[in-house]
């Protein structure tokens, strides 16, 4: 990787954007059949990204091993992505194209996104349609049995693909059916409740890791001709999230503290319709599917008093005549309503309720209301679109939601930001790539809903198998790295060096606690709207709490034996200087932009206010040291087939 | 709400277990039966205890993680719900409630309430898959498919792995789990190609790994999380005999 005076290159093919990509495979270096056989990839991570990309590594003959921290590959997170995914097949005749469903992610990520990245994104969509439904997933269909399409915030058409409200689901088991049968055919090793801690560097180069065996605690080392990375996104660092609760930022963090330059970490994507906090002793949040708002209406009172009389539990939703309440989104913005992006249905679910026009007894929720959807299509059309998701929030909140509208509340779920890499989904390390929502490549400011899922199997299906063969053919001629060399002695003592310094505390403490403190001041500051006084504020406060941790925290046991508070505690040390440059990436970049919301800059309606001239780059950090200043590298976007624009959805 | 708990400890796979009596006091009935583990954690932590180790990740009741065996019941007492799913307010104040792993031979005990499911993997790894390589398939509209088809696939798709099924036979027998991924592809015109050699490598695995007989109770289903019929049980066992034929 070339950088120079700090600009990146992102290595973009030659030629029009519709054949950078056939460009790309074209003329890129191949690896022989023969050649493969003995070439060693390491996975880590089995969500849709990680588990497709492990299989189809195994498919074209690489030699895999693949690890993640449950027990099982199926678990991972992606499994609870619900909505759908997108694909420009244009079956429903309304106008879709490759060309539109790449227009509408790049204004959707606010103009904040590669070019090229997300119109390959688009091309590869509909392949993973047609892999998916030969792999057997259960997607919807019509009557007449062809495939059935809803629609998802930020477009004006149907192009979403979804099984129910486990689309994820569905996804990931094709995924983890793929990456069983290498392990039949043995060109695939899993290795189930490993947690991966540190990346060996040879010559320059990532050939390695080190991982800790969960049940007995051994550390342990493997090789490899290359490291990819698939460990998804940072989110748990705001504690309340709609991750789960294993998902973590260690590996990208740790490739981050090696050299790999970490690109645009604020933006981090808060979702309108979670399930409201409902208590202090709740570990997370629940997401319900953005498909609601296709048949949903978001609303809250008219009127102030009538909000108050809620509040205080004296009256309830459907005592409020419908003339008496206000559909804040539909009246907002008619040509999308309801269906607008994430990040701006966030900030208007916020707006109401900072001016008090909240639903429960917070103040922090709206109605989410499908009673009229259920009239008009029935109980048994309303059950086939979201069965499972009526029945979660019924068991969560103990309430009939066919009866009353249901209550939502924006969360933190997804994280645009992650590691950089270029056009290969390389990092600026050679030979540790990055796929799914652990980099930072196709969306931006914001991510639109059920983008996330095309991404992940974009890059693990079609993009990194091929992309990563053009690094691999420079490769062929190395024989597979013995782990007793020092790069491995040195990477395995950091690890050791730091779980027994997380012994040797006072002890005052719980992790859980110190999760819960960050996680407060991130929410607070570095949340849906974010100042330059509260994120220098949180940047001191972050410090502190980071030293305060590393002298008080309590990890019981011992680290030879399964340890599920060590697993955490490892976690939440990497959030504490994870959520730093966060804030201060934040604090940089003195523009708003889909999910980055600065009060200083916003127009009088209170929307967005960009700043192209100033800010029209992919602002990348290189770590200088902890408590010390990163160095930006950039990452110039340029736009030559989108015509950059007033980001209305009006 | 107070309650008194019975929690089966075991330090690891070689060790003997035993049950360990734990008191927890003003929990919130909206809590859940996690929640309220993660409280008594914590306050175990803070006493220089060894905290009680479970699995459970997404707390949505989708991935599979959680599972434990509640008051002699799979996920404890309610119907269609994993254990992340299970609120206290389905119990009484001061009731008594037992905690223990999974019980069955294929699921040994690593620690406290983990077991190790990997025997579900190895069933699946002989054949829980229609073998299409990246870049392989045809246009995905071509193969038109009854929705009704498609829904009975997707119930049966909708299993999460978690072995409740398992836990809950007599015989601890794998029978749900299995039929949940012979059907599912075998309803689908895709799946059909590869449906006798399937079936045939997934039972014999089955049996290998020591997982019992089906003994048409169907406690399995009433168990089931994502309440998977044992109609799909009827369809692999349907599949099986077939698989003997050349004719279908």
């Amino acid at each position: 990787m070339e950088i120079e005076k700090n600009i990146l290159n992102p290595r973009i093919p030659e030629g029009p954007i519709d054949k950078k990509w056939t460009n790309f495979k074209t003329y890129c270096k191949l690896v022989s059949p023969a050649n493969k056989e003995n070439l060693e990839i390491i996975v880590v991570g089995t969500g849709l990204a990680g588990a497709s990309a492990a299989a189809t590594l195994g498919e074209l003959g690489y030699n895999v091993k693949v690890f993640c921290y449950s027990d099982t590959p199926r678990r991972a997170h992606s499994i609870a992505a619900q909505g759908g995914i997108n694909a420009a097949k244009n079956y429903r005749n309304d106008g879709d194209t490759v060309y539109r469903l790449f227009l509408d992610t790049i204004k959707g990520g606010d103009y904040r996104s590669r070019e090229a990245n997300v119109f390959r994104l688009a091309e590869l969509s509909n392949a993973i349609i047609d892999h998916c439904v030969a792999q057997g997933i259960p997607f919807a269909r019509d009557y007449a049995g062809y495939l059935d399409t809803r629609s998802f915030g930020g477009a004006l058409l149907a192009r979403t693909f979804y099984a129910r409200g486990q689309t994820g689901q569905q996804l990931l088991l094709g995924a983890y059916g793929a990456l069983n049968r290498q392990v039949k055919r043995g060109k695939v090793k899993i290795y189930p409740r490993h947690d991966v801690l540190n990346i060996v560097l040879y010559n320059g180069k990532a050939r390695g890791i080190i991982a800790r065996d969960l049940i007995t605690g051994e550390i342990k080392r493997f090789s490899a001709h290359a490291v990819v990375l698939a460990t998804g996104g940072y989110g748990n660092v705001y504690f309340y999230s709609t991750n789960a609760k294993n998902s973590n930022g260690s590996l990208i963090w740790r490739a981050y503290k090696k050299g790999a330059l970490f690109a645009n970490p604020c933006f981090v994507q808060i979702h309108p319709t979670c399930i409201p906090i409902h208590g202090e002793y709740q570990s997370k949040l629940t997401l319900m599917s953005e498909s609601l708002r296709n048949d949903g209406r978001v609303w809250v009172p008219k009127d102030i008093e009538t909000a108050k009389k809620l509040q205080r539990g004296e009256i309830k939703a459907n005592d409020i005549k419908p003339e008496d309440r206000d559909y804040f989104l539909e009246r907002r913005y008619p040509t999308y309503g309801n269906l607008v992006p994430r990040d701006i249905a966030s900030r208007a679910v916020k707006e109401r309720c900072d001016a008090g026009f909240g639903v429960n007894k917070t103040g922090r929720a709206v109605f989410l209301d499908l009673s009229d959807a259920i009239k008009k299509l029935g109980i048994e059309e309303i059950n086939r679109r979201y069965l499972n998701l009526f029945q979660m929030y019924e068991k969560i909140t103990n309430e009939n939601p066919y009866e009353t509208p249901m209550m939502i509340y924006p969360g933190v779920h997804y994280t645009m930001g992650g590691l950089w890499v270029d056009y290969l989904l390389m990092t600026t390390i050679p030979g540790l790539f990055a796929i799914g929502e652990c980099n930072f490549s196709d969306h931006g400011a914001n991510r639109l809903g059920a983008s996330a899922l095309m991404q992940g199997l974009a890059d693990g299906y079609f993009i990194l198998p091929v992309t990563i063969g053009d690094y691999l053919a420079s490769m062929i001629k190395e024989p597979p790295l013995p782990t007793d060399i020092e790069e491995f002695n040195n990477a395995e003592k950091e690890v050791i060096e730091e779980i027994e310094k997380l012994f040797s505390t006072k002890k005052t403490e719980t992790v859980d606690n110190f999760h819960k403190r960050l996680g407060e001041i991130m929410w607070n500051k570095v949340g849906m709207s974010r100042n330059e006084k509260g994120l220098k504020e949180a940047i001191q406060e972050i410090r502190e709490l980071r030293e305060d941790f590393w002298k008080n925290v309590i990890v019981p046991g011992t680290m030879n034996e399964l340890n599920q508070e060590l697993e955490k505690a490892l976690r939440v040390a990497d959030f504490l200087e994870l959520a730093e440059l966060i804030a201060y990436d934040a604090l940089h970049r003195k523009e708003s932009c889909g999910s980055h919301f600065r009060e200083e800059y916003q127009t009088i309606e209170g929307e967005c206010l960009r700043d192209d001239e100033n800010f029209a780059y992919v602002a990348a950090w290189k770590f200088n040291g902890l408590d010390k200043e990163p160095i930006l590298y950039k990452d110039i976007l340029e736009f030559k087939e989108v015509k950059v624009g007033i980001r209305s959805y009006k | 709400m107070d309650f008194t708990l019975k929690i089966w400890r075991q330090k690891d796979s070689k060790s003997k277990g035993y049950f360990e009596t734990h008191y927890v006091k003003d929990i919130h009935p909206d809590t859940s039966f996690l929640e309220m583990l993660d409280i008594l954690n914590q306050k175990l932590i803070k006493e220089g205890k060894d905290p009680i180790a479970f699995d459970h990740d997404c707390r949505e009741g989708i991935c599979g993680s959680c599972g434990l065996f509640i008051n002699g019941r799979a996920h404890g007492p309610d119907e269609g719900i994993t254990t992340c799913q299970l609120y206290m307010r389905k119990f009484k104040n001061n009731d008594i409630i037992v905690v223990e792993p999974w019980r069955a031979k294929p699921f040994p005990v690593i620690k406290d309430l983990i077991v190790d499911r990997s025997a579900l993997d190895k069933i699946l790894q002989e054949g829980g898959y229609i073998s299409v390589n990246a870049g392989e398939a045809p246009e995905a509209n071509t193969i038109p498919i009854p929705p009704e088809i498609v829904e009975e696939a997707m119930d049966a798709a909708s299993c999460i792995g978690c072995g409740a099924c398992v836990a809950t036979c007599k015989n601890s027998s794998a029978m749900l789990f299995v039929a949940s991924k012979v059907s599912h592809l075998a309803l689908l015109p895709q799946g059909k190609i590869e449906a006798k050699k399937r079936v045939k490598a997934m039972l014999k695995k089955m049996n290998e790994l020591g997982f019992g007989h089906c003994s048409n109770i169907g406690a399995c289903s009433k168990e089931c999380p994502k309440n998977i019929p044992t109609s799909h049980i009827t369809i692999l066992n349907k599949e099986f005999i077939k698989s003997f034929f050349k004719l279908f």
